[in-house]
Formats: structure tokens, sequence, C-alpha cells
């Protein structure tokens, strides 16, 4: 099961982020002026499950009437409800010490609270900056893609609250069909940057959370397939690099040892 | 080149990790340092020896203090070795370096406690452990010194291994040198240590404080080639200007400490300063190494 956001009918209403507080129980962080644009939660973490970003992309056309008029469509202001992605490969869960994120029979990746003991490594790991530290509980939280909701047969909260049915719940699968009919008609009418995020195994092996962008991954704060990597890539490297210096060091030191012993002995020779 | 994108959040990883970083360092290179010493064969640096893996337990007795402390809910601590899901059993990831890191510590706190109990014995601190002391002189216990030894290093090391394997900016753009890095200085560090102790006891052979000296240099010029492998990578990463700004106060005193450690092979510096200068600016420099890793990506 997974979520399709369609961020060009994405109204930047919040009934998302609302709806997913209400449902689970998350207090919110104290209001505070983010100096950017209507955000006022200003990222995911362990309060904010789902996020609304607004990105202010007003064109400067010198007075040229652009066709599509690109004030429609989400390309002048760009309206994203953001959310764990919950990632094929997910990055989160290969450092995981504790086997405290695991992959549900839904297939979307769960934290369990009560295994989780706040190392907060799935948080360095994370590349969306998804995964949050709740102080109080001393735990790592993120979104569950509703599990409990699911379990009664329910959808998703955030999906629920959606108005405008930019966030879409269902079979990946079918998603999946929903996304390329609406990219074809994006495209069909002009947005050529319209593209479709996660939708195929480029990032992450797919994600089960994934998007129709207007504007280019990086403009979201997402990492283009190009950096989409993850943090297995530098184990073998890192202990391959740690191994080599491991064995410089011993002969470096042997030799430093061993040099002043035979000086050491040299000198007791000379002594008698 | 472009420049690798991150959008991670900092984990908050602060004076707890650092306190282990260093500690942790300190702890796997003294009883690395103390297994080479043996290795080599002199019987003059035996007492050396002994002070080195006393070192790595005393270095090592704080570092599951501070990473309890670190941890959300400390009280469990053991979740790092059990799993506590339903029908889990142990918690052992190899592709999770804080897990390989875990099982690393329990280790080698293991060969660095049963070491310790024959080096106290053998210096004739506490003649009850003397069994120890000497089951561990011989051939046996020369393997028992060597297999700690790797998890020793294994401990430096895998330290910045757990950095690098992550998507924060700076510690993955690292790739491979961190591990080696951070290793390297580690070693610098138990040189320093060891030299310190080593001048401070009259019990100890002069001649083995000049050839940690040597060691310690070594360690340093390694040490150095890392740093700068560092700073290419981050640099080709476009990620350099992360550790640079207001961190190059804890750079100065990285290159502070290095320059310590080098200035000791001119006897004429090495008359003029204090005896203990040279080791302790080359540990606060190991400190601030990691301090600026540590802290330069989260911010």
């Amino acid at each position: 099961m997974g979520f399709f956001t369609d961020t060009s009918i994405c109204i930047g209403c919040k009934a998302c982020e609302v709806a997913c507080k209400e449902w689970n129980q998350l207090e919110g962080n104290p209001a505070h002026f983010t100096a950017d644009s209507f955000d006022n939660t200003g990222q995911l973490d362990a309060q904010n499950w789902r996020h609304v970003q607004f990105i202010e992309q007003v064109p400067d056309n010198n007075g040229v009437v652009m066709t599509p008029t690109p004030i429609a469509g989400g390309q002048a202001w760009l309206m994203m409800s953001d959310v764990c992605k919950h990632c094929k490969n997910a990055s989160c869960m290969e450092v995981c010490p504790t086997n405290a994120l695991m992959r549900t029979e839904y297939d979307t990746v769960y934290l369990q609270k009560d295994v989780c003991n706040g190392c907060r490594n799935c948080i360095s790991a994370c590349p969306y900056g998804v995964i949050g530290f709740n102080e109080q509980q001393g735990v790592a939280q993120k979104c569950t893609l509703c599990y409990d909701r699911l379990q009664g047969g329910l959808q998703p909260a955030c999906a629920k609250a959606c108005p405008t049915e930019s966030i879409k719940f269902g079979y990946v699968e079918d998603l999946h069909k929903v996304a390329d009919d609406r990219l074809a008609t994006l495209q069909k009418q002009g947005y050529a940057k319209a593209q479709l995020y996660g939708r195929d195994e480029k990032v992450y092996g797919g994600l089960n959370a994934f998007f129709l962008l207007m504007d280019k991954p990086e403009t979201y704060k997402l990492p283009n397939a190009e950096n989409a990597t993850l943090p297995s890539r530098n184990n073998l490297p890192g202990y391959v690099g740690g191994v080599a210096t491991a064995v410089v060091g011993l002969i470096a030191g042997l030799l430093a040892f061993r040099n002043g012993r035979m000086n050491g002995n040299n000198n007791s020779t000379n002594a008698h | 080149m472009p420049g690798a994108e991150h959008f991670a959040a900092p984990p908050e990883w602060q004076w707890w990790i650092l306190g282990y970083f260093f500690f942790g360092g300190i702890s796997g290179g003294s009883y690395a340092l103390g297994t080479l010493l043996r290795l080599a064969g002199n019987p003059r640096d035996v007492r050396a020896a002994n002070l080195a893996f006393i070192t790595s337990f005393v270095a090592l007795v704080p570092c599951p203090i501070f990473l309890t402390l670190d941890l959300g809910q400390p009280i469990r601590f053991w979740h790092m070795l059990v799993d506590a899901s339903p029908g889990g059993g142990l918690a052992f990831k190899p592709d999770s370096p804080m897990s390989l890191g875990s099982w690393a510590l329990l280790v080698f706190g293991l060969f660095s406690f049963v070491s310790f109990l024959g080096a106290i014995a053998e210096v004739g601190w506490f003649r009850a452990t003397a069994p120890i002391g000497r089951a561990l002189r011989g051939g046996a216990g020369l393997v028992w010194n060597a297999i700690g030894a790797v998890f020793g290093l294994f401990i430096c090391a895998y330290t910045g291994v757990l950095l690098a394997v992550s998507n924060q900016a700076v510690w993955s753009d690292a790739g491979w040198a961190l591990g080696g890095m951070f290793l390297a200085s580690a070693l610098a560090g138990s040189a320093a240590v060891l030299l310190l102790l080593a001048r401070s006891r009259r019990d100890v052979d002069p001649d083995t404080a000049t050839r940690l000296e040597a060691a310690d240099r070594y360690f340093v010029i390694l040490e150095t080639i890392l740093i700068a492998v560092f700073l290419i990578s981050l640099a080709f990463a476009g990620t350099i200007s992360k550790v640079l700004g207001i961190w190059i106060v804890l750079w100065l005193v990285v290159i502070l400490g290095l320059l310590a450690s080098l200035a000791t092979a001119r006897s004429d510096v090495a008359r003029r300063w204090p005896p203990v200068a040279a080791p302790l600016l080359a540990l606060l420099g190991v400190l601030a190494l990691r301090a600026l890793v540590i802290f330069s990506a989260q911010t």
C-alpha cells in the first residue's frame, strides 16, 4: 500500500497536517515564525508527519504572458504535502541497530516505539529528513502510514482529509497507473517540467509514497536520482580504508619499536 | 563536478558522543600500542606495555556510560544487542556500523578487562590477579593481546565508518577516509598518552619514551595524509565550506597538535618545551579533530 501525492492539485490547505496530528495524537511544535511563505511547521519531524511545503517561484518574464499560464498548475507557487516515502530500500532500516524499524505486511516502514532506544542513527541516515526525535518520549518518530487505521480497513487520515485528492492512497501498482495518466495529461497541456518522483526504481528501489512534481526534485528538497544514495555505499570503502590504515599504522609502529630495540641493543653493546 | 545534495536532518549527536569517540579511540589505540610493544620483543618495553593495557581499560570505562547517557531511552541500552521486537533474537546487523560497534565494544571490553587485570598485577599494584598476569606473559598472552588489538583497532576506526554510513553532509562525503583518519588519530593520541605516562614515571625506560615518540611521529604523518584525503573528498563533494568558517579555530588546534608531535623530533625544540607539552597538545588535537567532524556536519 502507499501514497501518490499529486502536487499539481495541492492547494496548501494543510488539512493533511491537521488530520495526521489529530489521529496520531501529535501535539505539534510550539508556534513560531518560519519566515518561509505560508509555512508554519517548517519541516517533517517527530511532531510533523505530514508537512506542506510552500515554494514561491513567481516568474520574472518581463511582462511576457507565458502559455500555458504559469500561475496555473502550481508552476508559480509550488505546494507539496511531504511525508515519509516508505522507501523499498530504506536507509533508516539499513542503519537501525535495534531493528526498531521494520517492514510491515503492507510493505510500509514502521518504527516500533517500544523497541527504539533513541540512538538517532536513523535520523542521520534518512535522506529526506523525515524522522525526528521526540524529546519527551526519548524515541524517534515518523509517519506510520496510519498502520492502525489500515488494520481497521480505513485509509490513512491525511488521504481521507485531503479535499482535492492531491493525496491518493491505495495499492502502489494502481497508483502507478493513475500517476502515469495524470503525467501524460499534464505533459499534453504543456507542463514540460512535470515528472514523477519515486515511481520507478531509480530512487531507493522505488517509493511507496511517490510524487508528481511540477519542477525538478531538488526544488522540493528531494535528492535527485544521482544523489539518492544508500548509507551502506560507504560501508565497504569505510572498513577497507580502516584496515589499510591499520596495516600501515601497525607496520609503522613495529618499525619504530624494533628500530628502537636495535639502537638500544647497539647502545648497550657500545657501553660494554 | 556538481556537489552532493543533502536534505538529511542532523541526529543531534553532541558531547556524549564526542567523549565516546575520544575515549574509545584512546582505549583501542592504547591496547594496540601495548600489543605492538610486546610484539617488538624488547624486555625494557614491558613496563610501558602494561601501562598501555591499564590505560586502555581506564579509557574504556566511560565509553558505555557515555553511549548509554546519549540514548533517548538509556534503560533500553540492551536493545543494541538483543532484538526486543516480538520473536526477535540477537540484534546483530552487519550493515549497521552502530550494531557492529556495539558488539565489538562488548568483545573488546572483555579483552581489555582481562589484560588490565594481568597488567595491574605485573606492575605490582594488585597481587590478587597475578595468575592472570603470569598467564598473559607467554605466547598465549601474546595471541590474546593480538586478538584484542584487532578489536581495539576496530573500535578506533568504526566510529568514522559509522558517521560515513549516513546521508549527512561531510560525513557521507568523506567516503573511505573517515574511518582511517579516526584510526590514525587514535593511534597518535594513544602514543601521546603513553608518552605522558612514560615521562611522568621513573619505572619506564627512557628509551621506551624515545621509541614512543618515533611511533607517534609516524602516526601523525599518517593522520596528516588522511586529513588531506578527507578535505579533498569534501572539496569534490562541494561541502568543504561546512568544515571551514568558525571551525578554523578547531583546525588550528588540530594543526598545533600535529606540529607539536613532529617538533619533538628536533632536539633543540624538545629541550625548550616542558616534556608534557607536546603530548598534551597532541591529545587536544585528537579531541578537536573529532569535535569539528561531529559538530560541523550538524550545523
